[in-house]
């Protein structure tokens, strides 16, 4: 039995990295300090797709890595307009192939983001961000509110690492010297803890960012007596609150980006924010997911420019979310092949894009199984990042931490396997003489 | 670096590093390396061309944290600049903040080999390994920053100095970073409670100024043989009136001994620091004073920091300034506080030849390039991409060389140029031996990469050529900026990688680092009190911090012993 300490998990934007397991026989066999229940599971391991396969006659035979490799390069090498999805649990060594992939045979590649913070990064991309690392909202932070985000389900550790429950330097009593703010439209975990919980109205997160903007700049007077089911009242308490923090900070969640008004959900919570500025430190944090999907934007944005949809058939960079992100390229049937890795499109994507999905060749990449392999025609197992590989991923506040490999396996890792995809697509366009 | 040979002919080589100052010579490289000479070389042709070695940037933000946030939230900045793959390129993107491989054929393009990147925030260095692995041709290294962290403060305060080289020692080898950055000293920790500090200031909790921050860096740098000095970006940037801050702040290593012929500190984009007046209202020019004092001492060198008109984007670990930049601007705004280190921040920014402010800016970068007597002295940079984007440097090169192009530049811009700089009343000219020094061997010789084969062409340095498709004696000054834009050839270790100013090569670079060697009782101790801040009050575990190799596939290591 051996120990291993500072592990890293590979499950969500936390990543935490103070995991202590034990590994026999070359199995994680206990995670004994450090995941959540969710992190554990993944690190113990769970049903795995255990050998590549194609699809024949509509059933999946098992192949050799060879065959599966070959037989995804010829379906990209072949396809005119071929889309390259997922990216988030994956390492960026990996990305960073399927951005070379992607500009060898013309084709968009997207990630989860796009499905997912897509909206704030159109929120970010309109006025910024001005944020900061978790260690700050430790070390600093007296108010924390949680805006459509439910951590004590989502983000298990995050409250206990970096924000309510945590202690740092001026936060060493904890939760005590703090005040906690959740704004959701059901009284969640989260919101059972919190010092003000504002149950706000579905849908009307625009409204409600407008009055405390409104209230933080003085402007009482435009406030009415009750905004997106919250009162005035609240909303005055709230922002007594913000104002006499010493640091702030806003974590949001999907239920504020894929609410109505999305992104401009977003660009409202930022110019909060800036509002809040004004009177002390205040800043703004997503949840991210996926433990790398912070990290597939960065890797996106400096080798093309861009964050996510990007298109690559013109040879250089073409941005246009709306237009080419994924759902939309398969809702108007444009693309005629997809390779999907470290991600599940067939459990999260519209029925309309997942009905054009599973009609077109699909090549899938993942070590676990999960809706999108029940349609998928080639399915290649890979080795789990973070136990069986390592590689370099950003947590939701893009500090780059490296995943450690805790044990052999004869799997090919998410890199590997890119890379002999890329090599063989180059052969056939050779052959082809192009 | 290639294997074989190659004769550069009869070239007009300026090599100022080695004395060579417009010489009809050959140079022949033979496996990567300059050697005597050559018996079946490939020959390039550079008859009646300017030759001189592979440019050396000494400070540009071209990868990690910043700049990515700059191009993630500025999509309107990387259309400006895309171009499809070639057989060779990969695709290319980005105007002010260009994508990773548009970075590398850029600079190579203008002739350059090697760019250091100015500031990397330690907790992200992976980040800025990461880009500076995806830069292809250009031999790279980067700059941790080291002032604003409790530690350096800690140790400033109780005064240990030889606890503070070892945390230095730790950080550049956990970094795999080059050397210590200083950005707003204290500022950037007091910003972190929304506040800022000049000089003098006390920093909020931490019971020091700036100026003992400056002052003992500087000491404990000096304490190995650092290949660089300490490299600052001082307080209240970008402020009227600043500029008495900064030659105070030059006053703080006075007298400090540096290891070998290199000043005590180098102090960068010293246009931002060179402001005179009270407001923006009565804003001018101090580069006279700066100049002079540079000119009087031998204690810091400096880089120009010079002004592109035009649109960019400002990042900077000094984010009270950029707050202050968005607060005049009202457009977006980036900030990233990182914990117990430094922040960030990151705003768009356009320089017009019609706003009274800006104009004096662009005097003042050109001016301090003018009046400093000494070119070993200072370095060309735009701060990019503060000042401006790194593709304007031919613009500057052609001011700085013509006289008469300044003066048609001021027709065009606001008046105050002829009331509030000296602009119109300088006449001198550089020539191409002060072209080649601003732009290669001074910041060789300051970052002590002249002994590392950069920056010159003597018989064993690196087969870094640029040939430029102009004669010495041209004297047009937009043929000038056409030639230096777009070399003729440039040669990387021995391999032609631009040829006509298209890139025809990409091999990847090398990774520059230092490694301060330090006791181990003092590193032991230092770990002490290190290991504390990991265990309360980073949010990464200690062991999981240092870089680990797998992010610097082609180093290149200095060690710095320490200095008995």
């Amino acid at each position: 039995m051996v120990e291993i300490t500072d592990v890293v998990c590979s499950l969500c934007g936390c990543v935490c990295d103070d995991i202590v397991v034990e590994v026999e026989d070359n199995k994680v066999t206990k995670v004994k300090k450090g995941a959540c229940a969710v992190g554990k599971s993944k690190l113990m391991g769970h049903g795995r797709i255990e050998e590549p396969a194609i699809r024949e006659n509509g059933n999946l035979k098992d192949c050799s890595y060879d065959e599966a490799i070959k037989k995804a390069a010829e379906i990209l090498a072949a396809s005119r307009r071929p889309l390259l999805y997922g990216w988030s649990s994956t390492v960026c060594e990996a990305d960073k192939v399927g951005v070379e992939l992607a500009e060898e045979i013309g084709a968009v590649i997207d990630n989860t983001a796009s499905v997912c913070h897509g909206p704030s990064v159109l929120a970010i991309q309109d006025v910024g961000l001005p944020s900061c690392t978790l260690g700050e909202v430790k070390n600093r932070a007296d108010l924390i509110i949680y805006w459509g985000a439910n951590p004590a389900a989502a983000h298990a550790n995050h409250m206990k690492r970096y924000s309510y429950i945590s202690k740092g330097y001026w936060t060493e009593e904890g939760k005590k010297n703090k005040k906690l703010v959740v704004v959701d439209v059901r009284r969640t975990p989260t919101a059972k803890m919190a010092d003000v919980f504002l149950q706000i109205e579905q849908g009307k997160d625009y409204l409600v960012f407008s009055a405390l903007r409104a209230l933080l700049y003085g402007y009482d007077d435009v406030v009415p007596e009750e905004v997106g089911g919250i009162s005035k009242k609240d909303l005055l308490e709230t922002v007594k609150m913000m104002k006499e923090a010493k640091f702030g900070i806003i974590f949001f969640g999907m239920g504020v980006t894929h609410t109505r008004g999305r992104h401009n959900n977003i660009v409202n919570a930022i110019e909060t924010t800036r509002a809040a500025h004004t009177h002390t430190k205040f800043s703004i944090m997503p949840m991210r997911g996926h433990y790398n999907v912070a990290g597939i934007n960065q890797v996106c944005t400096w080798e093309t420019g861009f964050p996510f949809a990007v298109d690559l058939s013109r040879g250089y960079a073409w941005y246009n979310p709306g237009e080419i992100s994924a759902t939309d390229l398969l809702i108007r049937r444009e693309c005629d092949a997809a390779l999907i890795i470290a991600s599940d499109p067939g459990a999260h994507f519209p029925g309309e894009s997942i009905r054009h999905l599973s009609k077109i060749p699909v090549i899938q990449i993942d070590p676990f199984p999960n809706p999108t392999t029940e349609f998928a025609d080639v399915v290649i197992p890979a080795a789990i990042s973070g136990v069986e590989a390592e590689g370099n991923v950003y947590r939701m506040d893009n500090i780059p931490i490296r995943l450690r490999k805790l044990v052999d396996t004869e799997y090919l890792a998410d890199e590997e396997i890119m890379k002999s995809i890329l090599e063989e697509v180059r052969a056939i366009k050779e052959k082809e003489g192009e | 670096m290639a294997e074989g040979e190659l004769l550069i002919r009869n070239g007009v080589v300026y090599d100022p590093i080695n004395g060579v100052k417009g010489e009809k010579k050959d140079i022949c490289i033979r496996d990567g390396k300059v050697v005597e000479e050559v018996k079946n070389p490939k020959v390039i042709d550079a008859e009646g061309r300017v030759v001189m070695p592979g440019g050396v940037d000494i400070h540009s933000h071209i990868a990690g944290a910043k700049v990515n946030a700059g191009r993630l939230f500025r999509p309107e900045d990387g259309r400006k600049g895309v171009k499809a793959r070639t057989k060779v390129c990969r695709s290319e993107s980005g105007y002010s903040v260009p994508n990773t491989f548009a970075t590398g054929y850029r600079y190579a393009r203008m002739g350059y080999t090697f760019v250091m990147e100015a500031a990397m925030p330690p907790l992200a260095a992976r980040h800025t390994h990461e880009e500076m692995v995806d830069i292809p041709i250009l031999d790279n290294a980067a700059l941790p920053l080291i002032d604003n962290n409790w530690m350096t403060m800690e140790y400033v305060k109780s005064g240990d100095m030889d606890l503070l080289a070892a945390y230095i020692a730790w950080m550049m080898k956990a970094t795999k970073g080059y050397g210590v950055k200083v950005v707003n000293p204290g500022g950037t920790e007091a910003w972190a409670w929304a506040k800022n500090c000049d000089l003098n200031d006390e920093v909020p909790y931490f019971d020091v100024t700036p100026a003992e921050i400056v002052k003992n860096l500087a000491v404990a740098n000096e304490k190995f043989e650092m290949p660089h000095s300490i490299h600052v970006h001082g307080n209240m940037l970008g402020h009227p009136g600043n500029y008495e801050v900064t030659t105070s702040t030059y006053d703080l290593v006075k007298g400090i001994k540096p290891y070998r012929d290199r000043p005590a500190m180098h102090a960068t984009h010293t246009q931002f620091h060179a402001y005179g007046g009270t407001r923006w209202g009565d804003f001018e020019s101090k580069a006279g004073a700066i100049a002079d004092y540079i000119n009087k001492n031998e204690h810091v060198s400096i880089d120009l920091g010079s002004i592109i008109l035009g649109d960019t984007t400002t990042m900077t670990a000094d984010g009270p300034m950029e707050y202050s930049l968005y607060q005049i601007t009202g457009r977006k705004w980036t900030n990233h506080d990182v914990e117990l280190e430094t922040g960030s921040g990151i705003t768009p920014f356009l320089y017009s030849g019609k706003s009274p402010v800006n104009t004096i800016q662009w005097a003042i970068g050109q001016e301090l390039a003018l009046l400093v007597k000494d070119p070993w002295k200072l370095a060309l940079t735009t701060d990019h991409p503060n000042a401006g984007p790194f593709i304007g440097y031919p613009i500057i090169i052609s001011m700085l060389m013509s006289k008469r192009r300044r003066d048609e530049s001021a027709e065009d811009m606001h008046k105050v140029i002829f009331d509030r700089a000296e602009y119109s009343s300088i006449d001198r000219e550089y020539d191409l031996n002060e072209i080649a020094i601003i732009t290669r061997g001074m910041a060789a010789k300051t970052l002590g990469l002249h002994e590392h084969g950069k920056g010159h062409l003597g018989v064993g340095a690196d087969g870094d050529v640029a040939v430029y498709d102009m004669s010495p004696e041209e004297t047009d000054a937009g043929k000038i900026q056409k030639a230096f834009l777009n070399t003729k050839y440039t040669i990387k270790g021995g391999e032609v990688v631009v040829k006509d100013g298209e890139v025809v090569a990409t091999p990847a670079g090398k990774t520059y680092f230092v490694t301060p060697e330090c006791d181990d009782k003092l590193t032991d101790e230092m770990l002490v009190k290190l290991k504390d801040k990991f265990e309360h009050y980073y949010s990464v575990n200690f062991n999981n911090y240092p870089v680990q190799d797998a992010y610097v596939p082609n180093p290149y290591e200095i060690k710095a012993p320490w200095r008995s």
